[in-house]
């Protein structure tokens, strides 16, 4: 496979540093090359690869690595480290609300999995002791609220819904529902959308003006390609998301899209999907996720051979 | 609205677009050189074309320049354009003629099968067509009450079973019934599935060879469903699928956002499956047949420039 192939020079490209003693500029941006081909083939987007390999070019040819005993193994950890650091991090949790209910907003495009994560997330919180109640706001995708109903019984939470009426409407009636009911946590499913598309766009920041979430969350399809930045930035421009939930990392796509979106948003990844089913959610781990991008099982066990 | 008039429109919306930007490199360039290259190439990768192709495309462009003794830089728009439009030409008419005729089509989760199959329905019925359509996807929630409500719009019949029965007899039902009430064309809906889950692709399997031996003689289109939004990934989605079910074509859905869906290119250089429909929106005529200079245009986003 195309990508097996790629993780194998990219090994080749460490362990040509490594042969060397000392290594001279020119090794370093020959590297950087095999670097910036791989994350490009993992679709990070165009302009973060070349600022990220720009940046690990930088670090890398100061004198304290090139001087140092051992100048490749030091690339190599630059390379993991900005990559760990470039997908941060810390705050993974969810920002529960002071006094309740917490309202949680997915959104996203169409089809990334905003449904399917509003549901696991209900199931996660109600394994933690909480009494979440699912909200449908989806009014315009065939079948959107039956989808709901029947992932919210899976995961043995409620799902409030007014058919096809004003969201806000709908949100509303449920914060009142909800209290006489005593649901801490609303999860509103919102239909997909196209981030160029204005009306819909406007749905969103109504919501967002008249309830205040206290969690806005992006889902993102990790298979996106260059479009992510995009996609990502238009989200948050319009709304201020608050995390990011990626998903369908079951496949075998290396990810790419989860460093794009890091990188133009800032925004902390909060849970990744990996799967269909209910309990298909796990918290981010950016280490695993950067080695998945450059192609390589364990970027830390080469630094090891290096 | 018209062929393409939409991506148009979504492509004016982009903001901070490469394409855009080479247009501006192009207008302001007086000679072509090794930078012109190079940007066209980064414009290519931002359209998901993926770096190798983009190599290749340039590759090829360059040779061109040289041969026909190009000169000035706005000529080079056209070669690129013709040098796409002549990968991505052949191969875009559906093969339906026989009666009954079999339209599999599957993909991975959320990539818009069913709503493609909604949009085929109706514009084969304007066709004059008798369409059944086949609810095979037995596993997504809701998946049944969606496709139900696409075939209600599109005002034709459907076969379906109970959630979770088995997909390969709801196709076995629909050919028997297509076959007993002179239906033209059977369009069967998948689940979405991830083309690395062994089990799921066998299921796939087992369905085409229902379709193989119930119809043996007739005209069969295996679709695969690619989302414009995804990256390279696409790839591999089209070699599995290719490999199990023997795609016969691509609808490319979601061209309505700011995604270019350049992966296709690569698709069809390494597997030579052509692309026959686009998808640009949600509603029922948001289906276009493939125009492969429409495409080579949407990519250099020469609308924006007049
Ligand atoms: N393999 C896999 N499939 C997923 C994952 N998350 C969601 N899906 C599937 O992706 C498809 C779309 O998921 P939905 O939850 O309906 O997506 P959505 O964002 O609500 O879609 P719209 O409401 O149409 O915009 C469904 O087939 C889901 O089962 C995941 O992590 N892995
Ligand atoms: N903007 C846009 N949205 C689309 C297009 N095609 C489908 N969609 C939307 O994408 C989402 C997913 O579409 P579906 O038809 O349910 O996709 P699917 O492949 O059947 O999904 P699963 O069965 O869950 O795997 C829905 O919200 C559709 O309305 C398109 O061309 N443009
Ligand atoms: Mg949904
Ligand atoms: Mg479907």
């Amino acid at each position: 496979m195309a990508f097996e192939g790629l993780a194998d020079k990219l090994s080749e490209a460490f362990k040509r540093l490594r042969s060397k003693g000392k290594l001279t500029e020119s090794d370093v941006k020959q590297a950087m090359r095999e670097v910036r081909l791989a994350l490009l083939e993992a679709d990070v987007n165009y302009k973060v690869a070349k600022d990220f390999v720009a940046k690990v070019t930088e670090r890398s040819v100061g004198s304290e690595v090139m001087e140092s005993l051992t100048p490749a193994q030091q690339v190599v950890k630059i390379v993991d480290e900005e990559l760990t650091a470039l997908m941060g991090g810390e705050n993974t949790r969810i920002d529960m609300a002071s006094k309740p209910p917490t309202i949680i907003m997915m959104c996203g495009l169409q089809g990334s999995g905003k449904t399917t994560h509003a549901a696991k997330l209900a199931s996660l919180f109600k394994r933690q002791g909480h009494r979440p109640m699912l909200v449908a706001c989806d009014i315009y995708r065939p079948a959107a609220i039956t989808q709901l109903q029947v992932m919210g019984e899976k995961a043995g939470v409620p799902v409030f819904e007014m058919g096809q009426i004003d969201p806000v409407k709908i949100i509303k009636g449920a914060m009142r529902f909800g209290k006489d009911h005593g649901n801490d946590i609303l999860i509103l499913d919102t239909a997909g959308r196209l981030h160029i598309d204005e009306e819909l766009m406007n749905e969103l920041k109504r919501i967002k003006a008249d309830v205040e979430p206290n969690e806005i969350l992006l889902v993102v399809d990790a298979m996106t390609g260059q479009d992510a930045v995009n996609v990502a930035k238009a989200f948050d421009d319009a709304l201020g998301i608050t995390g990011v939930i990626l998903t369908k990392l079951d496949g075998d796509t290396r990810g790419g899209a989860a460093l794009s979106v890091r990188a133009v948003t800032g925004k902390p990844i909060k849970f990744i999907g990996a799967g269909e089913k209910i309990g298909d959610l796990e918290p981010f781990h950016p280490a695993r996720m950067s080695s998945r991008i450059l192609g390589m099982g364990d970027v830390l066990s080469l630094i090891e051979k290096a | 609205m018209g062929l393409f008039s939409k991506i148009k429109e979504g492509l004016k919306k982009t903001r901070d677009s490469v394409a855009s930007k080479v247009n501006m490199v192009l207008n302001s360039f007086t000679k072509i050189d090794e930078e012109l290259f190079e940007d066209l190439e980064e414009a290519l990768v931002m359209a998901d074309v993926g770096l190798p192709t983009a190599e290749r495309i340039c590759e090829q462009l360059r040779a061109k320049v040289k041969e026909q003794g190009v000169t000035d830089p706005q000529e080079v728009r056209g070669l690129i354009k013709e040098i796409i439009t002549e990968m991505m030409e052949g191969g875009e008419d559906l093969r339906i003629s026989t009666s009954p005729s079999v339209i599999l089509v599957i993909g991975v989760n959320g990539v818009g099968k069913t709503t493609t199959i909604g949009k085929l329905a109706a514009h084969l019925k304007d066709d004059g067509k008798k369409v059944i359509l086949a609810a095979a996807d037995t596993f997504r929630a809701a998946a049944i009450d969606q496709l139900q409500i696409w075939a209600d719009r599109a005002g034709v019949d459907m076969v379906r079973h109970a959630e979770g029965s088995d997909p390969a007899a709801v196709v076995f039902d629909a050919l028997t019934a297509a076959k007993a009430r002179h239906a033209d064309v059977v369009i069967c809906d998948t689940a979405g599935r991830l083309h690395n889950k062994k089990n799921l692709m066998d299921e796939l399997g087992k369905i085409s060879r229902v379709i193989q031996r119930e119809l043996p003689d007739s005209d069969q289109e295996v679709l695969l469903v690619l989302d414009a939004t995804t990256g390279q990934n696409a790839v591999n989605q089209a070699r599995e699928f290719k490999n199990t079910a023997g795609i016969t074509g691509i609808v490319l859905t979601k061209l309505d956002g700011t995604a270019k869906g350049g992966v296709v290119i690569a698709i069809r250089e390494d597997l030579k499956v052509p692309v026959k429909m686009i998808g640009v929106g949600e509603q029922i005529d948001d289906l276009q047949p493939f125009d492969a200079k429409a495409f080579a245009d949407a990519l250099f986003n020469e609308e924006e420039e007049r």
